[in-house]
């Protein structure tokens, strides 16, 4: 009961307009959320949001930029979306992607003045191995023993950041970097080719690339079937003979890795270097898009690319003193509005049957 | 290893122990009543910062600890009335709270990072018990608030498993459909132990900005919502063996913390991965064990309860 | 003047998204008597009852207790107002104490629980009625028939003058279900009223002081003791004339399909559940197990599927040593298994009829092209078995969640059959259904029989598993007490053997 003498009560068939109206409606109501906030720390709110939406979406540089962000935010969506698909639950996005960024700058340094047609290749594989056997840590007793992979990919966040950060304060960090924690700047051969003489790199085919794939895959291929079945219901994929431990493994597997991959294509697609704080968090990000696209994978390249404004907004205004963890919030409350609005699509609101005998109980 | 260095450690173990254990207990109650809510870390963060603030404003610690409670109280409510009333998907709202929770007081606190607290909670010595040797500085020389979880975890051990509102807690976690046939307002009692949970998780914040640190800065937690949830697990739902626990992952955090200022040759950053790889070696072992022992979850937790599901 | 009833029920409508489940029913009970509601599987019954007893809000209607009209909020209101209910799936917690679960909810237990105490009043209170629990065992070391009593007892611990009990005979051996009909009557003794939910018509001619029959959410008649006999209350319940139809049989094949050599497995909690279980199975055979649920038959389909690890003992089927395969290696050995629980493992209750019927063949040659899945076979496939087995779907993709009981278990066993196993296992397959789809369901079985598949069919109800068997084998606690050709014995002789006494193995 939400309201006295209203009930709520399930749909047959969830409502198809909800399934538009809802994320716009939350969309919303997250922004007006939020200008209560502003509001309330004596900040014009209209002229706040004005400025983040021109920021992000009003220029050609901005757009640029936005579509920059949007690599691999669709990136590491896609991944843990793959892992959501069989409810595993893969918030450990963010330390596969510095794991990759980790293996891809390995071979950029190891190999200094490696032009060879082959460093970037190696450098993609390294980036997807690395993340993908990190995903395969929690994974692994995850299957046999059913060890709750959200802490266990979570913990292992920590971990990787920290591995990272010990790499460039210590062994790799650039000797002429004026004592800054990052590498050496990467040899040409080991950069991705950028889009004209925007920032905008090659990393946007591979998420482009991954989106169609992630759909061939889950929709029309046999595999694709076993993890949507294992998905819906585990006890099913058992009783049809589907091997749930295999697919769990390969399942976080190719999640881990495809979310390496955008660690990757950030190393060597924007600063060409590794260094600390190398994502603000995409990682996590990720698991908002993958929920507010319902984990469909195109809907996953157009939220993506909202968010990615959200973020370069949140930049634009952190010039005036706004904290970046505006942005934080804001995408919690987002996530909050959809949770409620799920409501609306599968539950409808009736009027109480009315009481003729009123409220007599003894 | 000479005595003093224990001390030293095993007290810093407790104190160090203390906001895992308030954000654990509170855990422990909101599972027990069938709710999963992975938002403990966005929890403590709401407690740590606007503890810190009002006690800040008022110069009290213990205004700023009520207000601490408040907070996560009201973060636990929009989860409860998302997961309980309108039936969301508890993992997700979880993560929802945690990352509404990070946001929120990485905004407010923006001008309040590095601040000195003017007001901590200072250690108070208990008279008579602080003078047992090595137990006494050890358990007996802290702040109000480490006392305060000392009394928590005995009365909560006993609410859960000897009362009758206990009784009725459990019974909504193992099976919502009994405890309604029979009378129990199934709504009710998850909401109340929801929000219960995230006034102690709100504490648990607190101590850190109140006492552990004490100031406030973004992320001030560092994941210890994270252990606290994966303790609950360690701790098979059982408010004493979360005593235990989160004085074992103090223990790591203190020893740690000891070694670098032991001139021990191990870099400061492997010294900060321990609490995160012990809880990922320890969740698997102890899941193992649960499974042998065939000690399992709250049954119904994480399910939402829907009567006239049909 | 007007009779005061201990409850009445006025004019009570409610309905579910699609369906109406009760339409303007009126039902009351008087003092000491057991009124039985009958009914068929959908026609409403739980419904009503679960409205009397305060988890549903009728949509209309009015509830009179004893004179005083009431209105129900939740379960807690219908308890204090002196009505109790047993539900079919026993409302009870599995890691609580007997007593523990009987006080639960209760006010007037002390803030600080004092068990000791009240399990000596449980002690006492089930002795004066003859149900016999003990307090301090935990309820998951319990059987079915003891949680029953537990239920029953929970009710009386907490004053309820009218107790229903919903299809209580469904888990109980027939002498079990006897003694539960004397404890009933001796309570109706007491002043109280009970409520007896069934479909079985023999209970009715046994037990009822009165009868109410529902069909499609209507009460079609109240009829008291004397006023009726079988042959009307089946018509009532029905609307029209059931034929019941024996196919002619031809006689089994001597081929054995499958053979159990003394197999045992544990269960969930790890404890012993199959122990020693030898039969086979002949092709164009139908064996059924029959057994008190809970005594291993859910493990005994597991185990043969696959699904469970034998401990001991060997599973051969067509003469190839199966034991220990995989899931997936059993099904491409031509096992089928028609779980007991169909939505929660026999289908994917949110996709649609086309990923369902695929879920068994998906990987098979024809259906893929590469690694892709040949859809368009599927769909093929999919319209074809809608057709020939009658089902009723709004559309291919609509999640099969919706579809009701009968056309689900349709969709199920169509899948399964023209996989065209050698060996088909039925567990509970009729369970929920009405008589119509009951009957399809059947006839569904015994075809396959004439078409020379073995199957082992597994089910409470001992009527269908005369109807249907050649053998008949009986599980008890886990063991085959013993095996009879089923036209010679009687449910009586079965009934002891559900009890665990020996019979003569007659192979």
């Amino acid at each position: 009961m939400i309201l006295p003498g209203y009930v709520i009560e399930k749909r047959l068939t969830p409502s198809s307009t909800a399934y538009v109206i809802i994320p716009i409606l939350s969309i919303i109501l997250a922004l007006a959320a939020g200008a209560i906030f502003l509001e309330l720390s004596g900040r014009n709110c209209f002229e706040i949001y004005s400025r983040m939406f021109s920021g992000a979406f009003g220029s050609r540089y901005g757009l640029s930029e936005t579509v920059v962000k949007a690599i691999p935010l669709t990136l590491t969506g896609i991944g843990v979306a793959l892992a959501f698909r069989m409810q595993l639950w893969n918030i450990g996005g963010e330390g596969q992607l510095y794991m990759g960024a980790f293996a891809a700058t390995w071979v950029a340094l190891t190999f200094p003045g490696g032009s060879g047609w082959w460093v970037l290749p190696t450098m993609v594989l390294l980036g997807m191995l690395a993340g993908g056997l990190w995903a395969l840590i929690p994974a692994i007793p995850r299957a046999i023993w059913g060890v709750n992979e959200i802490i266990t990919t979570l913990m292992l966040n920590y971990v990787a950041i920290f591995w990272v950060d010990y790499l460039v304060f210590g062994p790799w960090k650039d000797p002429n970097g004026f004592n800054f924690p990052m590498t050496a700047q990467f040899s040409p051969g080991a950069i991705l080719p950028a889009l004209g003489n925007s920032r905008i790199h090659a990393g946007l085919f591979f998420g482009l690339a991954l989106t169609v794939i992630f759909y061939l895959i889950i929709y029309h291929t046999r595999w694709g079937y076993e993890i949507r079945v294992t998905g819906e219901n585990p006890n099913s994929a058992h009783y049809a003979g589907m091997n749930s431990k295999r697919n769990i493994m390969l399942v976080m597997f190719f999640s881990g890795a495809i979310c390496g991959l955008a660690g990757m294509s950030e190393v060597a697609g924007i600063a060409g270097r590794l260094q600390q704080g190398l994502s603000p968090g995409y990682g996590f990000t990720a698991i908002i898009i993958a929920w507010l696209s319902r984990l469909n994978p195109f809907a996953i390249v157009i939220v993506a690319f909202l968010f990615a404004g959200l973020q370069v907004g949140g930049y634009i205004v952190q010039t005036s003193g706004i904290p970046s963890s505006m942005v934080t919030m804001l995408q919690g409350l987002l996530l909050f509005f959809v949770l409620g609005g799920e409501l609306l699509t599968n539950y409808t609101i009736k009027r109480m049957p009315a009481n003729p005998s009123g409220d007599d109980m003894r | 290893m000479n005595q003093e260095i224990l001390v030293a450690i095993l007290a810093t173990a407790v104190t160090a122990g203390t906001p895992i254990l308030y954000a654990a207990l509170g855990e422990i109650l909101a599972e027990r009543a069938g709710v999963l809510n992975l938002g403990v870390e966005g929890m403590m963060l709401a407690g740590a910062v606007s503890g810190f603030i009002f006690a800040t404003k008022t110069s009290s610690p213990w205004t700023g600890l009520l207000i601490a409670m408040l907070a996560g109280g009201l973060l636990a409510a929009i989860h409860a009335f998302l997961t309980v009333t309108l039936k969301a998907n508890q993992v997700v709202s979880g993560l929802a709270l945690t990352m509404f929770g990070t946001g929120l007081s990485g905004y407010i606190g923006k001008s309040y990072v590095g601040m000195p607290l003017p007001v901590p909670f200072h250690k108070v010595s208990v008279p008579v018990l602080s003078d047992i040797p090595f137990i006494g500085p050890v358990l007996f020389n802290h702040d109000p608030m480490v006392y305060l979880s000392y009394i928590l975890v005995p009365v909560l051990w006993f609410f859960i498993f000897r009362t009758r509102s206990g009784l009725h807690l459990r019974a909504v976690g193992e099976n919502p459909a009994a405890a309604d046939s029979m009378g129990i307002n199934v709504f009710l009692t998850r909401y109340i132990y929801v929000i219960i949970g995230g006034m102690l998780a709100g504490m648990g914040g607190a101590y850190l900005s109140l006492h552990y640190v004490p100031s406030w800065m973004e992320n001030i937690t560092a994941g210890r919502g994270w252990i606290a949830v994966a303790l609950v697990i360690f701790a098979t739902w059982n408010p004493v063996n979360a005593l235990w626990g989160s004085y074992f992952f103090g223990g790591i955090d203190a020893l740690g913390f000891r070694l670098q200022t032991m001139n021990v040759t191990i870099s400061p950053h492997f010294l900060k991965m321990l609490p995160y790889l012990f809880t990922v070696v320890v969740l698997v072992l102890v899941t193992k064990r649960n499974m042998l022992n065939r000690i399992g979850s709250p049954r119904a937790l994480g399910l939402p309860y829907d009567r006239e599901e049909r | 003047m007007q009779e005061t009833y201990l409850v009445e029920l006025k004019n009570i409508t409610k309905r579910f998204p699609g369906v109406t489940a009760n339409d303007k029913v009126n039902f009351n009970v008087r003092k000491g008597e057991i009124h039985v509601l009958l009914g068929e599987n959908g026609s409403g019954k739980s419904t009503l009852m679960s409205i009397l007893s305060g988890l549903y809000r009728p949509d209309e209607g009015e509830i009179i207790v004893r004179g005083i009209k009431m209105v129900f909020r939740s379960p807690r209101n219908a308890i204090s107002a002196g009505i109790g209910m047993v539900h079919q799936h026993f409302k009870l917690i599995d890691s609580f104490s007997v007593a523990e679960n009987v006080i639960l909810g209760d006010d007037r237990t002390a803030p600080v629980l004092n068990i000791k105490d009240v399990e000596n009043n449980l002690a006492q209170l089930s002795a004066r009625y003859g149900l016999d629990i003990n307090p301090s065992s935990m309820v998951w070391q319990l059987s079915v028939g003891e949680k029953q009593r537990v239920e029953i007892v929970k009710m009386l611990y907490r004053g309820s003058q009218v107790l229903i009990l919903d299809e209580p005979t469904a888990v109980l051996t027939p002498q079990e279900a006897d003694k539960l009909f004397r404890n009933l009557r001796e309570m109706a003794g007491t002043g109280r009223g009970i409520v007896v939910i069934t479909h079985k018509l023999n209970e009715v001619m046994e037990i009822a002081d009165r009868v109410t029959v529902l069909r499609r959410g209507k009460a079609v008649a109240t009829l008291e003791r004397g006023q009726f006999n079988r042959t009307d209350l089946a018509w009532l319940m029905v609307g029209q004339d059931v034929v019941l139809q024996n196919k002619k049989k031809s006689p089994p094949g001597q081929r054995k399909v499958l053979e159990l050599k003394g197999v045992g497995c544990l269960n969930d909690l790890g404890r012993n559940c199959l122990q020693d279980v030898s039969f086979t199975v002949h092709q164009g055979e139908i064996f059924g197990i029959a057994g008190v649920a809970g005594n291993g038959q859910r493990e005994l389909a597991e185990v043969i599927a696959g699904l469970r690890r034998a401990t001991e003992g060997s599973i051969i089927v067509n003469g190839t040593d199966i034991t220990g395969f995989s899931p997936r290696r059993v099904i491409d050995h031509g096992v089928a298994l028609v779980p007991e629980d169909r939505l929660g493992t026999g289908l994917i209750p949110n996709m649609g009829a086309v990923d369902n019927l695929v879920l068994k063949d998906y990987r098979r040659r024809e259906m893929s092209r590469g690694p892709f899945l040949n859809r368009r076979k599927a769909y093929e496939k999919v319209k074809q078995l809608v057709n020939r087995f009658e089902i009723k779907l709004s559309s291919l993709d609509a999640p099969v969640k919706l579809m009701s009981g009968g056309n689900l278990q349709r969709l199920l066993l169509a899948r399964e059959i023209t996989s065209n196993p050698k060996l088909l296992i039925a567990v509970y397959p009729v369970r929920g259904l009405d008589i119509k789809a009951t009957e399809a369901v059947h006839n569904l079985l015994l075809e396959q029989r004439e078409r020379g598949m073995a199957i082992l069919l597994i089910s409470e109800d001992l009527e269908e598993i005369f109807k249907l068997s050649d053998r008949i084998g009986v599980l008890c606690g886990g063991r085959i007490t013993g095996i009879i050709p089923s036209e010679m014995t009687d449910i009586e002789e079965i009934g002891l053997l559900m009890m665990g006494g020996t019979g003569e193995m007659v192979l």
